[in-house]
C-alpha cells in the first residue's frame, strides 16, 4: 500500500511538473518534449492501477504518433526560434489576469465537486460490463470491443480515415512545371498514335515532327 | 494519504485539466503549444474515465478511452495539417498575427 502511495505520488508529480512545463517551455521543441514525459508517467498510471492495455495504447499512440507528428511539424515550420514568452509580451496583455482568474476558478470548481460527490447508491446494479479477474485486461477489453461495441470500433475506424484523407487533401499541393507520369493516358494509347507506318522514297528523307 | 483512492486520480486528473485551460488561456505566441494543451486536456479526461472505470469495476469506461484516444488522434492529425497550410499561405502561425477570420 505504502508503495503503491509513493509510485502514485512520484507519477503524478512528474506528470504534473511536465505539464506545467509544456505551457511555460520558451522553446516549443522542449515543450513536445515535456508532452512526451507527461504521457509516459499517466501511461504508467494507468498500467499501475490495472488498465494495462490503455496504458501501451497510450505509449504507442501517444508517443509514437502523436508526439513525433507534433515534432515533425515544429521542426518542419521552423518556430522552435519563435519564443514563447506570454507573461512579457508586447502591449495588451490585458487578457492574462482574466484567463488566471478564470482557470483558478475552473479549478477550485473541479475540486469542490470532487470533494462533495457520492456514489448513487443503484450504481453496483448498473455496472455495464463488470470486469472479470480471471482475465486480463487486454482479453476482457478486446472480448467487449469486438462484440458489444463493434458499431462504435468501426465508426472509430471510419474517423480516422476521414482525418487521414483530410490531412492528405489539406496539405496536398499542385505543383506547375514539374512532369508528372499520366498512367491512363500511358495505357489507354493505342497503335494508331504511336506508329506511322510511311514509305521512304529514296534519297529522300522523313520528316518526323509532322 | 498513504491508502490512493479515487479521489486521488480525480485531484491529478483535475490539476491537469486546469494546466491544459491556463495553456490555452494565456498562450500568445505559438499555436502549436495551443494544441498541446488540448492534447493535455484530453488526457485529463481519460485519467478521469479509466479511475472510474478500475474503481467501480466497470470495463465501459475503458471502452470509451479507447474511443477518446482515436478522436484524439485524429484531431492532433487534422490541426497539424490546418498548421502547415496557414504556415504555407501566411508565413506565420503566431497567435497574435492570426487575424483573418476577425469578425
Amino acid at each position: 500500500m505504502i508503495a503503491h502511495a509513493i509510485v502514485f505520488y512520484i507519477f503524478s508529480l512528474i506528470a504534473i511538473v511536465s505539464a506545467i512545463m509544456v505551457t511555460v517551455s520558451k522553446n516549443t521543441v522542449n515543450s513536445v518534449f515535456f508532452l512526451i514525459l507527461d504521457f509516459i508517467s499517466i501511461s504508467c498510471l494507468f498500467i499501475m492501477i490495472g488498465a494495462e492495455f490503455l496504458g501501451m495504447i497510450m505509449l504507442i499512440v501517444y508517443v509514437g504518433a502523436v508526439a513525433v507528428l507534433f515534432l515533425f511539424v515544429v521542426m518542419m515550420l521552423n518556430v522552435a526560434q519563435q519564443k514563447n514568452e506570454w507573461f512579457n509580451s508586447s502591449g495588451r496583455s490585458s487578457h492574462i489576469p482574466v484567463g488566471l482568474l478564470v482557470s483558478i476558478i475552473i479549478f477550485f470548481e473541479l475540486i469542490i465537486v470532487i470533494g462533495g460527490w457520492k456514489y448513487k447508491p443503484d450504481l453496483l446494479d448498473s455496472i455495464a460490463i463488470e470486469i472479470n479477474t480471471d482475465l486480463t485486461n487486454t482479453q476482457s477489453l478486446g472480448s467487449v470491443i469486438y462484440t458489444d461495441y463493434i458499431h462504435l470500433f468501426q465508426l472509430s475506424g471510419m474517423v480516422l480515415l476521414v482525418a487521414m484523407i483530410g490531412a492528405i487533401v489539406l496539405t496536398f499541393r499542385q505543383r506547375s512545371g514539374v512532369k508528372r507520369q499520366s498512367y491512363f493516358k500511358q495505357i489507354s494509347r493505342d497503335r494508331k498514335d504511336g506508329i506511322e507506318l510511311v514509305d521512304v522514297e529514296n534519297n529522300k528523307g522523313v520528316k518526323i515532327d509532322a | 494519504m498513504l491508502s490512493i483512492g479515487l479521489g486521488h486520480y480525480l485531484t491529478l486528473a483535475a490539476i491537469i485539466f486546469t494546466i491544459g485551460i491556463v495553456g490555452i488561456f494565456l498562450n500568445r505566441k505559438n499555436i502549436i503549444v495551443i494544441l498541446m494543451s488540448i492534447e493535455l486536456i484530453l488526457l485529463a479526461v481519460n485519467i478521469n474515465l479509466v479511475s472510474f472505470s478500475i474503481f467501480i469495476n466497470d470495463l465501459s469506461g475503458q471502452v470509451f478511452t479507447l474511443f477518446i484516444l482515436t478522436v484524439a488522434a485524429a484531431e492532433a492529425a487534422i490541426g497539424l495539417a490546418i498548421i502547415v497550410v496557414y504556415y504555407r499561405n501566411s508565413g506565420t502561425i503566431r497567435v497574435e498575427e492570426i487575424d483573418r477570420l476577425k469578425g
